[in-house]
C-alpha cells in the first residue's frame, strides 16, 4: 500500500483530545503514522501527492455497538458484505453483531462459521456477541468463557431480556470469574405483553397496546440490585424514557455500569408514528418528546455512555403489514452518523460528545482498540463534510433492507470517503 | 362540473376511517343524510336505486351480527350488489396478507369496502390499497365511526340535540373502540362526557381527549343525560384485568338503583352484544321506557345508508 498524506482537515478524536485543523499520514502498512496539527504541507515529500481536505471533518472510524446482521439464517434481510457496504456508506468500520440469527450464536461451532464469513465477505470489523442463553430462551447460561475465548466480544440475548432474577444473578457472578461484558435489553415482559408503542396518548389514540416505561425501568432497577452485589461488566444496550435516565442518575455513582441508547429514541418520538407508520415500530419504543430530550441530556451529562444504531434489517414484507403483526426495528446504519449531526445542528449536543459516544466510549466499553486516530493504530476513519445538505430515499440506501426511520428525511452532514486500515473503502 | 363542486363541499374524505378525520360539517352532512332514511326504513317499500350498478364488499375479519347484517341491509336497501366474503373460507385462512386480499378484491371493480379488522389501523391499511371507498365497521380497539354516529342519531332522535347533555360511557374503556368514536364524535357535537371505569380498564391519558375520567360508578352518573354501556371484552383480555364479573356487576353493572344517581329523565344506551348480568341489569335493559337499545339498531341501517349513500359518490 502506498503512504498516504491529508491535509488541512478538521480533525476530531476524542480518545486522544485532538481537536484542531490538520492533516494524517496513513503509513505503507495501513497504519497512523502521524496526526493533528503538526502535519503540514513540510513534512511531506514534494514528490509525493497529497488531498486536500478542504476543511472537512475528519473522524475515527464509528464502532456501532448493536447491529443485526441476517447472516446466519436471515440472508435475504441483509449479509455479511451488505452490512458492510452500508456501514462504509455511514462512516462506521467496527460493529457489534446481536447473535439473533439461525440458529442462533449460542455455541463454539457456530463461532467459527462466523468469524470467516465476517472475515471473507466484510471489510469492516466484525465483532460478534453470542446469546447469554441456550437458544436465547432464557433458560441456560451459554459457554462464556469458551466463547470469548473464540474471540465473542460480548454477551447478550439482543432483542430479548432475561427475565428469570437468579439466572441474571448467576449470570452476573460467572461474567465476574470471566471477565465478560454482559449487555442486557432492558424490558419486563409481563408489563410489555402484546405492546407495539409507548403506552400514552398514542397509544390510546392509535387503539395500540402500550408498553410502559416501567417495564424498562424495572429491569434496569433490578439488575443494578444485582450488580450492587455481584460486579461485573454490565451493559444496558437501550434507555428509551427520561424515568430511566433518572434512575441510571441515580445509581452511577454506587455501582459501575455502562448504557446506550438507540439514535432512533434520540431522534424521534412516538408523534413520528402518525397513521400507523410500521417502520417506526421500535423496541423499545418512541416515548415521548419529554423522554426524548432527556436522553439528548443524559449524553449531555455523560449517564448515557454510547449511540447506537440499533441497525434491525426487515424485508418489507414483514412491514407491508397492519401495525400488530409487522416487525419490529428498523435500518438505520448508513444514517447513525448524519442523524447524530442534527443533535449537534441543532444545539443539542457538541460534536466532540457526538463522536466521543460513537467513537471512543464503545470501543472503551468492549476493550477494544478502535474508535481512535493514535498513532501506531489502523487507519480507521471517515472523511465528513458535516454541512453537506442530503435527503435519505429508500433507493439510494444500501443496506438489503430498506426499512429506514427516516424515509425523506432531510438531514445536514454526509460521509464522503472511509477507511480501514488505511485503506480507502467507501468514496462518494 | 356543478355537482362535483357541490359534493366537495360535503365530505371532505375520501374514506370513513374514523371519526378523527372527520369535520363537524361531514357529521353534520352525514347525520342529515340518515335522517331521512329512518322513514324510508320504516315504511313498507324499503327499496331504492341510488346505488344500483355499483358494488359493495362486506370483508369481516371478526365475527358480528348487527354490523354485518345492518351494512347488508342499508347496501341492498340502496339498490347496491352486496357480497359479503366469508372469512373463514377464504384465501386468508392461507396465509394472504390484508393487502393482498386489497389488491385481489380491488381488481373486481367494487365501489366500496367495508371492512372490520382485530388490528387497529387495518382499515387504513386498506384504504391506502384500492381505488374505491373504505368506510370502518371496526378496527381493533380503535374506532368504529358508524356506531358512533348511530348512537349520536339515536340521541339526537330522542333529546332533540346533543349540545348541553351530559353523557357518560362506562365500561370497558380499554378495549373499545366504541368508546375512542364516541369521545371523539360526542365532543365534536358539544356534549360533556364522564368516562366510567376501573382503572385497570381505562385507557392511559384518555382525561387528555378532553373528558372527566371516574373510577366510582354513581359519582360519574350524576346528572347524566345518557347512559352508555360498554360490553366487557373478554376476548380482548389477555391476562387478569377483574377479579370475577360478579365484582364487576357489584361495582361496574348498571341497576336501577345506580342510575338513580343519572337524571330522572336519563336514557341507556348499549352498543350491543350485551353481557346481562355482567355490565347491565337485564329488566332495565329491556325497560322500554328508559332504553334506547333497540333504536339503536334501527337507526344503525339508517346510518349505514347515508354513510354508503355519501362515500359512494
Amino acid at each position: 500500500m502506498k503512504k498516504k498524506y491529508f491535509l488541512n482537515g478538521n480533525i476530531l478524536d476524542p480518545h486522544n483530545s485532538i481537536e484542531e485543523m490538520g492533516g494524517l499520514i496513513i503509513g505503507e502498512d495501513g497504519k497512523i503514522e502521524a496526526i493533528g496539527k503538526k502535519v503540514n504541507k513540510n513534512n511531506i515529500p514534494s514528490r509525493e501527492k497529497f488531498v486536500d481536505l478542504k476543511e472537512k471533518h475528519v473522524f475515527p472510524g464509528i464502532v456501532d455497538m448493536r447491529v443485526f446482521v441476517g447472516e446466519p439464517g436471515f440472508e435475504y434481510k441483509e449479509n455479511f458484505k451488505t452490512l458492510s457496504n452500508a456501514a462504509l456508506t455511514g462512516g462506521v468500520t467496527s460493529v457489534v453483531t446481536m447473535p439473533n440469527t439461525s440458529p442462533v450464536i449460542d455455541n463454539v461451532s457456530i463461532v467459527d462459521f462466523l468469524k470467516r464469513r465476517g472475515r471473507d465477505k466484510a471489510k469492516i470489523n466484525i465483532f460478534p456477541t453470542a446469546s447469554l442463553t441456550k437458544n436465547l430462551e432464557g433458560t441456560n447460561m451459554t459457554e462464556f468463557g469458551l466463547l470469548q475465548k473464540k474471540g465473542i466480544i460480548g454477551f447478550t440475548d439482543g432483542i430479548k431480556t432475561i427475565q428469570n432474577t437468579r439466572l441474571m444473578s448467576r449470570i452476573m457472578k460467572s461474567a465476574h470469574d470471566l471477565n465478560c461484558l454482559i449487555m442486557q435489553h432492558a424490558e419486563d415482559y409481563e408489563l410489555a405483553e402484546n405492546g407495539m408503542v409507548n403506552d400514552g396518548i398514542i397509544s390510546t389514540k392509535l387503539g395500540l397496546q402500550g408498553i410502559s416505561e416501567l417495564a424498562e425501568k424495572i429491569i434496569i432497577e433490578r439488575d443494578l440490585t444485582l450488580l450492587d452485589e455481584f460486579n461485573c461488566r454490565y451493559h444496558i444496550s437501550q434507555l428509551s424514557s427520561s424515568k430511566s435516565v433518572d434512575l441510571v442518575e441515580k445509581r452511577k455513582n454506587e455501582v459501575s455500569f455502562s448504557c446506550g441508547v438507540s439514535i432512533n429514541n434520540l431522534s424521534l418520538n412516538e408523534n413520528d408514528i402518525g397513521d400507523f407508520r410500521t417502520f417506526l415500530k421500535l423496541s423499545p419504543p418512541l416515548r415521548k418528546e419529554e423522554d426524548r430530550l432527556a436522553l439528548v441530556k443524559g449524553i449531555n451529562r455523560d449517564l448515557i455512555d454510547v449511540i447506537v444504531s440499533d441497525h434491525k434489517p426487515e424485508d418489507e414484507e414483514q412491514k407491508r403489514l397492519t401495525f400488530s403483526q409487522a416487525a419490529t426495528g428498523a435500518s438505520g446504519i448508513e444514517t447513525l452518523l448524519p442523524l447524530a449531526l442534527e443533535l449537534f445542528h441543532n444545539d443539542s449536543l457538541k460534536l466532540n460528545k457526538i463522536i466521543k459516544v460513537l467513537t471512543s466510549n464503545p470501543a472503551k466499553i468492549l476493550k477494544i482498540n478502535k474508535g481512535n486516530l493514535t498513532v501506531g493504530n489502523d487507519a480507521d476513519f471517515c472523511i465528513v463534510d458535516i454541512y453537506k445538505p442530503w435527503i435519505v430515499k429508500k433507493e439510494t440506501l444500501i443496506s438489503k433492507s430498506k426499512n429506514t426511520s427516516i424515509e425523506d428525511k432531510k438531514l445536514q452532514g454526509k460521509v464522503t470517503n472511509t477507511f480501514v486500515k488505511g485503506e480507502e473503502l467507501f468514496k462518494i | 362540473m356543478a355537482a362535483i363542486a357541490k359534493k366537495a363541499i360535503k365530505i371532505s374524505q375520501k374514506h370513513l376511517l374514523g371519526i378523527q378525520n372527520l369535520s363537524i360539517s361531514d357529521v353534520k352532512y352525514i347525520l342529515s343524510e340518515a335522517k331521512q332514511f329512518i322513514s324510508l326504513n320504516r315504511s313498507k317499500n324499503k327499496k331504492l336505486n341510488i346505488l344500483r350498478g355499483k358494488t359493495q364488499i362486506n370483508l369481516f375479519f371478526e365475527p358480528s351480527t348487527r354490523t354485518q347484517s345492518s351494512f347488508e341491509l342499508a347496501g341492498k336497501r340502496l339498490g347496491a350488489d352486496v357480497m359479503s366474503i366469508n372469512i373463514i373460507n377464504s384465501a386468508i385462512k392461507k396465509g394472504e396478507t390484508l393487502i393482498d386480499t386489497a389488491m385481489t378484491l380491488n381488481a373486481m371493480h367494487p365501489d366500496i369496502i367495508v371492512i372490520r379488522h382485530q388490528d387497529s389501523g387495518a382499515c387504513n391499511l386498506l384504504s391506502q390499497k384500492v381505488n374505491c371507498a373504505v368506510l370502518n365497521a371496526g378496527d381493533g380497539r380503535r374506532e368504529h365511526p358508524t356506531q358512533a354516529l348511530l348512537d349520536a342519531l339515536t340521541i339526537i332522535n330522542r333529546k332533540g340535540k346533543i349540545e348541553g347533555l351530559k353523557i357518560a360511557i362506562c365500561g370497558d374503556i380499554l378495549h373499545s373502540r366504541v368508546a375512542r368514536s364516541n369521545i371523539y364524535l360526542l365532543n365534536m357535537l358539544g356534549a360533556e362526557l364522564n368516562i366510567i371505569a376501573p382503572t385497570n380498564l381505562m385507557p392511559s391519558n384518555i382525561e387528555k381527549f378532553g373528558v372527566n375520567t371516574f373510577s366510582n360508578m354513581k359519582n360519574g352518573l350524576k346528572n347524566c343525560d345518557i347512559v352508555m354501556m360498554l360490553r366487557l371484552q373478554n376476548e380482548r383480555m389477555t391476562s387478569s384485568f377483574l377479579s370475577s364479573n360478579r365484582e364487576y356487576y357489584e361495582y361496574y353493572g348498571l341497576t336501577p338503583d345506580k342510575l338513580e344517581c343519572a337524571k330522572e329523565d336519563a336514557l341507556i344506551m348499549h352498543p350491543g352484544p350485551m353481557n346481562r348480568g355482567i355490565e347491565i341489569d337485564t329488566n332495565l335493559a329491556d325497560d322500554i321506557n328508559v332504553s334506547l337499545i333497540k333504536e339503536q339498531v334501527e337507526l344503525g341501517v339508517a346510518v349505514r345508508m347515508a354513510c354508503l349513500k355519501i362515500f359512494c359518490e
